[in-house]
This record gives C-alpha cells, structure tokens and sequence, in this order.
C-alpha cells in the first residue's frame, strides 16, 4: 500500500490488498443484503394483505369502535371512534407510569438506603427483598397480586375501612379501592395544565436564580437545544397521538378530549394558543432584561422570591385543583370520594412498584456504594451523626452516579406497564389488541402502538438527560 | 466502618471487645433508641407475618393443586405415556453437566468434598420427601447418579485426553438436537413425508458431510492445480459424496422407525419455559455481539443499522414484539409458510434479548483500553484477530454480570408467553387455576411456580459471581 502511488497503473491484486476496498464493498453488500431482505418481507407483506383485500391506511380508525372500556377518563362511549378509544388507553397507560415512577422511586430508595443501615434487621430484610422480588418475574407477582391479593379482599357488603369506620382514609373491598387523594373528575386536565406551566416558570426561574450565583450563564446553545428538543418531543407525542387520531368532530370539548383542531376551533383553545405565543414571546423579553440586569451587577434576591412563590402556587394547585377528598361509605356503591382505583389498576401499580422498586433499589446501592469512603469518614469527623452524613453528604453525591441506570429503569417501567393489560387494566396494549383483533389491522396498530412507546421513552429520557446534567459536576 | 463511633483515646491496656450474642445484638439491633424502636416494630411485623404464613400454609392451604397436577406444572399437556422421553432428556443433560463439570475440575484432588455431599444428599432428600415427586423418585435418584458418575468420569477423561473439553462441547451442541427430536418425535428418517427429522438432518447429514470434506481436503493434496483450488474441490466432492450416501442410505437399507410425534401444542410446563429460555439465550448471544461490534464499528453503515436496531427494539415493550411476532411473521413470510408457534416465539424473544444484550456487551467493549487493540495490531494481528483474541475476550469478561443478568430477565420473559397463547409455567397455572376443580388456591400455585422461577433465577446470579471469580484476573 505505501508504494501505491509511484504505480499509478490499476492492479487487481493491490485492490483485493487494500483496506479501504474491503470497507466500502463490505458495506455496499450489506446494504444491499438489508434492502433485498426488506424488499423480500414486505413483498409477501404486500401479497399477503392484497391477498386478503387489505388495504394499508388508518383510515379505519374513524370508525366506530363499538367495545367498552373498563376505565377511563376521556368520558368514551361505546359508539365514539377507534381514535378516541386509543387515546383513552394512551391515558390510562400514562396514568399508571406516572403513578408508578413516582412510587417506585419512593420504595426504591427507601429500599436502597436502608442497605446502608446499622441496624442489622433492616439491611438483611432489604436485602430480602431485593433478592426475592428481582428473580421472579414480573407477570407473575402481578398476577399474584390481582388474584391472589386484591380479590381476595371482603365484598362490599363487609368491606374493610381503615383507620376507623366512621372517617375512613381507605376504604377496600373486593371490587374497587377508595384512597384519601385526588378525585380524578375533568378539572384534573386544568390543573395538569396549570402544573406543567408553573413547572416550566420554576425551572426558568431556577437558571436564573442559578444564573445569578455564579455571575453568568452557565449553559451555552447545547442547553438550549436540549430544551428545545425537550419541547419538540412533546410536540411529537401529541402529533404520533393526534396525527394518525385526530378528531374532527367540533363538539369535543378540549382537556385532551378533542385534539390538536380542537386548539384553535374552540374559543378556550385559542385563548391556550395565545397564552403559549406569550409565554414565548416573554421568555425572550426576560432574558435579555436578564442579562442586562447580570451586567449591571444585581443580586437576585427577588427572583428568589419569584421562585418560591412559584412553588407555593405548585402546591396550591396540586391541593385545590386536584380535588382531594376523603372516601365515605355509599350503601349502593360501596364507598365513593377520594381517588379511586379499581382492581387492576392498583395490582398493576402494586406489581410494578415493588418490581421497579427492587431494581432501583440495587442502583441506589451501587450509587451510594461509589462515594469514596473518605466522604464518609470526613462527614463522621465533622461531627455528622449516620443519618445526617446519608442525607448530606453521601447521598447528593451518589445521585450523580445513579441518573443514567435510573433512567433506563423508568423507560423499563413504561415498557412493563403494557404487562397491566394481564390483569384486565385498559392500557395502550389492551385497547390496541382489541382493536387489532376487531380490525385484523395488525401493522397500523402495531405502528401507532410503537410511535407512542418510543416517544413515551423519550421523553422520559429527554427529561432524565436535563435532570442528570443538572447534578454533574460544576467544574470551572 | 459506618457504625465506628469516634471516642477519645484511651490509656491503659486495651479495651477489651466483648463478643457473644448479647453484645452483637447490642452493637447490631440497639445501638441507638432510634435502632431499637425500629427492631422492635420489624421483629413484631416479622413475627405476625411469619406466624400468618405459618399457619395458613399448614392448615388452610390446599396443596393439591400442585400435588395431583405436577406432571402439567413440570411438561405441560404432554402424554403421560411418553414421559420417558421428558426423563431421558434430563438424563442426557445431566450426565453431560457432570461431564463437563468433572472435565473442568480435572486438576482437583477430590470431587466430592464433604459440603458437595451433603449438599446433593440433601437434595436427594427434598426430592423424596416432597409428596409431589415421590412417584418419580427412581428417576430423579437416577438423574442425580448420572450427575454423579458422569462428573467422575468426566475428571478421568479430563486428566487422560486434553480434548476432552472439546469434544463435551461438541456433545452440548448434538444433545439439544437430541432433545428436540426426543420430544418432538416424528419418523426419524422420514420415508413417508420426506422430511427426515431435525436431528438427523442437521447433526447426521450436514455435520457428518462437513467433517468428510474437511477431513478430505486436510489429507490429501493435489500437487498440480493451486493449493485453494484443489482444497475446495475436494472438501466439495467429500461433502457431497457423503450427504448422498447419508441421504439415501435409510432409503436402501428400507428403514423406517420413529417416535410417536408429539405436537408443540402439547409441550408445555417448565419444559417447554426451559426450552424457550435457552433457545432464546443461545441465539441472542451471538446476535447481540455482532450488534455490539456493530455500533462501535468505523463503518458509517454498518453503526446507523445496528443502531436503528437497537435503539427501535429497546424502546417497544416486550409483549408488543411477542404478540405481534405471533401475527406479523406469517405476513412477512410468502404464502402458506407458517413457523410453528413456539418458533416464532423463540424468534421474537430473541429480537427482543438481542438489542439489550448488544448494550451490555457495547459497556464490556468500551471498558477495554484502546491500548489492547494496538497492541495487538502492532504485533501483526489482523483487525478480525484482534477482535476476536484480544479485545472480546476481555469485554466479555467484564461484561459478565450485565450479560447473566440480561439472561435472567430472559428466562423471566418467557412468562409473557403465558398470555400470547403458549401454555409454559405460568401459562399452564393459569390454565389449571382457572378450573373449577381448583377455584381459590391462587396463591398457593403462584407461590411454588414463584419458587421454581426463583430457585432458576438465583442459581444463574449465583453461578455468575462464582465465573466472575474464577475469571478476574485483577490482582488486587
């Protein structure tokens, strides 16, 4: 090869000696194989359903789908189309991983902190756990925990009320499950939204306060992208969900039961619009009377202030607009207020909680495990007694460590979800399987199925990304 | 080093450390108000549980649920009148874990140390004193003898050939054929449909034509014509003259025997969970390490596919590829040709293993210093050898954990088969729980089948400590 150019003449041998060929030929043939392959499947894909008299669209997803569903928030009928039936599993799905990231993270680090313990009785029954939840599967412990567990609660008749029978905080039986928490009625939409924006105020505010402390802007334009991209793939959950499943009926109303033409046909639609174009519109006005203030030199002592009335609003909102309430007994229902779970939401809950919870309980170990042992005994020899030493020191720095395996446990804990659909929740898969098995449609809805589990995980990984470069190191 | 409290130094002789059970309990359980409340609401928590569980299991629980149906738990709707089929297979496997097991310890003075014993007695024991594996006990006793006599044997070849291993190997490969026409039956040289049986197909005549033309073209050489050419020609010649004789010897000699076929409709059980799991983890294996390279490849082509792959696979649910694998991979594949049922489930699961075990391999690669590779290069090794010899084995090495662990959750996912239609463990209890007969004994079905998932699951963590061991060579 190194005397190649003083013999410019082509040569056979030199070509078949040469790397570069070997490359490029490699990868030509393997593309070629990969297209022929695709191009042999969806031949007899397109033979197969012409075949049959099928012809590939969505269109069918207007049509009425014509099945009940167990649970839901998005007020379907049994006559409202394949679209609205999607989006209400797309709902019910999200509902569950939403409530089970956040228990799961609480068992989880609940479980793996207290491996750390001194007291020599909790660290072997965390242990315990781990070690027995994490090896059986999944599907069974959900399995266990419907049949075995939460049907095999009282009837109504004599249903359990805990603490005590004439203020229950819980009210059970085998039929449905009555919690002290938020009542799930059509407010709870406005409230989700009012929340996501005051999230979105706290997290400007947090730069800027952030800002002011270290004197300038820390994150360049990648930060930006981020967050851009951040925005973008709500964009896309909403244009995967709404795109092949819009509706076009004007009476729905909005609060995710209409859809992206529901934003701009309906006068409180476009008042949302507004408000988002505002929004933009004043984020750019604050940051550039941001940077003048930096440049003049003032502290940010009333964004400070900003920031903490923003969070308390958070916490009003989550308290009033979410309506929580207390369950009563009702002699015809069994029992009616609070939040209400039926059976199998709450096994698959239960089920997905304790199996997360047990992973996660593992990387919270190997988190705090990689703290060096010097920060434990420097904590100890300023006089932080064990609890304090976990709390401080030890544990924000393993939080550092232990992001990334968290985040592809929330992504596995979205995928497993699709397991509630076992034990009767309507979910994604459940409403997509009933409408595959009515249609014999298998490739849309298996498509629409994938579009929203990929932009499910990606937004959680978007997000985790954002929280992860938040507890980095700052280095200067 | 958490629970050592800093005290001022002390003059004199040294303290003395009491030891004993009270004092343990003191520095373990009660070394703080905190730690004693805390021991004593889990002991009482502990004692209630334990004490609940004691008693239903020996009182209320009905047992006969697993005691009349083992041989479903165990092989599914197999036909009890070839049971022996089912018992040779598992003999087959373990003399040949014995062998390789004895072939391994070859250097060992003695097998069998006193622990060894007592541990297979006590298996020994389990299995005759458990009610439901009584009336298989010659066979179970007859397996663990194999156990047995195979590893002694084993150690004896070991020490007497140096290919001994190899050829174990070898035997590992043919036994899975084995098994599979074992269970499968069918006409064994198939006169009548003309379709010879897998065993005899692939191991007989592939393997016996390759080893001919190998052996062919290794011992004789034709001086004339160029050394490739007149190997090629020979190996042909070899390869072909013997898969005709193979071929059509069964024909001349007018054989015609068979076992009795036994449909995969009917294999069911922890068999079949056994069968599904090591098909799906022999096949993702290679799968995943080839993606692996692949990503980490130079080759802009070859990285874009293996990570289109991967990232589209890990971010759809399991059941998702499952279910639709049962539907799609008839529509993709030309009219008429439909793989059996727990084919296609072997192929999803291994679409599915193999983009999660390529991470895990694509961590153990990056792990390998850069060094490694140019090392190996500047001693002449070619980029294939290089990977191979050099860079995988260490990759693979601290990939160990994460690649058993991805075994695990393998073995864990066949139980989504269970609801796609395929009667395995958890199918099969379903299926039997389900019956009036046995209406109400949930939990005890789930708890046993829950033990023998865990008992698989640990072992396999377990064995991959003990491999994590024996290969660290780290020499800290």
């Amino acid at each position: 090869m190194a005397n190649t150019p003083s013999k410019p003449s082509f040569s056979l041998r030199s070509l078949l000696r040469d790397e570069r060929f070997w490359q490029i030929a490699f990868q030509v043939i393997l593309v070629i194989a990969v297209a022929a392959l695709f191009s042999y499947l969806f031949g007899n894909l397109s033979r197969n359903m012409s075949r049959s008299g099928i012809n590939f669209g969505f269109g069918f997803f207007k049509n009425p789908a014509s099945f009940a569903v167990g649970e839901d928030l998005l007020n379907y009928r049994a006559q409202d189309s394949y679209i609205k039936v999607v989006q209400t599993g797309i709902v019910n799905s999200l509902r569950l991983v939403a409530a089970g990231v956040i228990t799961a993270t609480i068992v989880g680090v609940a479980a793996g902190v207290a491996s750390f313990s001194n007291n020599w009785l909790l660290f072997k029954l965390s242990r315990a756990y781990v070690g027995l939840v994490r090896n059986v599967p999944l599907l069974l412990q959900l399995f266990f925990w419907y049949f075995a567990v939460y049907l095999a609660f009282p009837r109504k008749e004599n249903q359990i009320l805990f603490p005590s029978p004439n203020n229950p905080w819980l009210i059970a039986s085998n039929n449905k499950l009555n919690l002290v928490g938020p009542g799930l009625s059509d407010e709870v939409w406005v409230g989700l939204m009012l929340l996501a924006v005051s999230m979105l105020l706290f997290g400007l505010m947090w730069r800027a306060v952030s800002a002011f402390r270290e004197g300038r802007f820390a994150a360049g334009i990648a930060g930006w992208i981020a967050r851009i991209a951040d925005l973008a793939l709500i964009a896309v959950v909403l244009v995967v969900n709404y795109f092949l499943l819009l509706t076009d009926s004007p009476d729905d109303r909005l609060y995710f039961k209409g859809g992206l033409i529901a934003l701009f046909t309906n006068p409180e639609g476009l008042w949302i619009v507004a408000l988002v174009a505002l929004a933009a519109a004043a984020l750019v006005v604050w940051r550039i009377r941001l940077k003048s203030m930096l440049e003049d030199g003032q502290d940010g002592k009333a964004l400070l202030g900003v920031l903490i009335g923003i969070a308390i609003a958070a916490v009003a909102i989550i308290l009033l607009a979410f309506n929580w309430t207390t369950p009563t007994v009702d002699a015809a229902r069994g029992a009616v207020g609070g939040l209400e779970m039926s059976m199998s939401y709450a096994a698959a809950l239960t089920g997905l909680t304790f199996y997360t919870g047990a992973f996660i309980a593992e990387i919270v170990r190997a988190g705090i495990q990689s703290v060096p042992r010097g920060q434990w005994e420097a904590a100890r020899s300023v006089g932080l007694s064990n609890d304090k030493a976990m709390r401080l020191v030890i544990f924000p720095q393993s939080l550092r460590v232990l992001i990334p395996p968290l985040n592809s446990e929330f992504a596995n804990l979205a995928k497993n979800s699709s397991l509630a659909f076992a034990v009767g929740y309507p979910d994604l898969y459940s409403v997509a399987n009933t409408t595959f098995n009515q249609t014999g449609r298998p490739i849309e809805v298996f498509l629409v199925m994938m579009a929203t589990y990929l932009s499910i995980n990606l937004l959680i990984s978007l997000n985790m990304n954002q929280l992860n470069k938040a507890v980095q190191f700052k280095e200067r | 080093m958490i629970t050592a409290s800093s005290r001022p130094v002390e003059r004199g002789a040294p303290r003395v450390i009491s030891t004993g059970p009270v004092a343990w309990g003191r520095k373990n359980l009660f070394n703080s108000w905190f730690n004693s409340i805390l021991t004593v609401v889990l002991l009482l928590i502990l004692g209630s549980v334990a004490y609940s569980f004691t008693t239903w299991a020996f009182t209320q629980a009905d047992w006969s649920v697993i005691v009349a149906n083992f041989g479903n738990f165990m092989t599914g709707l197999y036909p009890p009148d070839s049971y022996w089929r089912v018992w040779s297979v598992l003999g087959m496997v373990m003399a040949l874990a014995g062998l390789t097991w004895g072939a391994l310890a070859r250097n060992q003075k003695s097998l069998f140390g006193r622990n060894l014993l007592i541990g297979l007695g006590g298996v020994a024991l389990f299995f005759v004193l458990l009610p439901m594996t009584r009336p298989y006990m010659p066979h179970i006793l007859g397996a663990l003898l194999l156990l047995v006599g195979g590893a002694a044997l084993g150690q004896a070849l070991g020490r007497k050939f140096t290919g001994a291993i190899k050829w174990i190997s070898a035997g590992w490969f043919v036994s899975y054929f084995i098994a599979l026409y074992l269970l499968g039956g069918g006409p064994f040289f198939g006169r009548g449909t003309m379709s010879p049986s897998l065993f005899y197909s692939i191991i007989v005549m592939l393997g016996g034509s390759l080893v001919a033309g190998w052996q062919l073209a290794s011992r004789i050489s034709i001086p004339v014509i160029p050394a490739w050419i007149s190997k090629t020609i020979l190996f042909l010649v070899g390869f072909i003259a013997v898969y005709q004789v193979l071929w059509r010897l069964p024909y001349a000699l007018n054989l015609d025997f068979g076992l009795k076929s036994v449909s995969t409709n009917n294999w069911g059980g922890l068999l079949l969970t056994l069968l599904l799991a090591i098909s799906g983890i022999v096949l993702c294996f290679p799968a995943g390490v080839l993606l692996a390279l692949g990503r980490r490849s130079k080759l802009p082509i070859v990285r874009a596919l293996s990570v289109a792959y991967i990232e589209l696979i890990r971010g759809v649910p399991l059941i998702s590829i499952l279910f639709m694998g049962q539907v799609l991979i008839p529509l993709f594949l030309p009219e008429g040709v439909r793989p059996d049922r727990v084919v296609r489930a072997i192929i999803g699961l291994t679409i599915f293993s193999a983009a999660y075990l390529a991470e895990n391999v694509r961590a153990g690669l990056q792990a390998v210093p850069q060094g490694q590779s140019e090392a190996a290069q500047s001693l002449g090794l070619n980029k294939f050898l290089t990977t191979a010899l050099i860079v995988l084995p260490q990759a693979l090495k601290t990939a160990i954990p994460a690649i058993v662990g991805q075994f695990i959750s393998l073995f864990q996912d066949t139980t989504l088969l269970g609801i796609v239609g395929l009667v395995e463990l958890l199918g099969i209890s379903q299926n039997l729980l389900a019956s009036p007969t046995y209406l109400g004994d949930y939990k005890e079905g789930y708890l046993f089948i829950a033990a023998i998932y865990w008992i698989f699951c640990y072992a396999m963590s377990y064995g991959s400590q003990k491999i994590e061991l024996a290969l660290n060579t780290d020499l800290r």
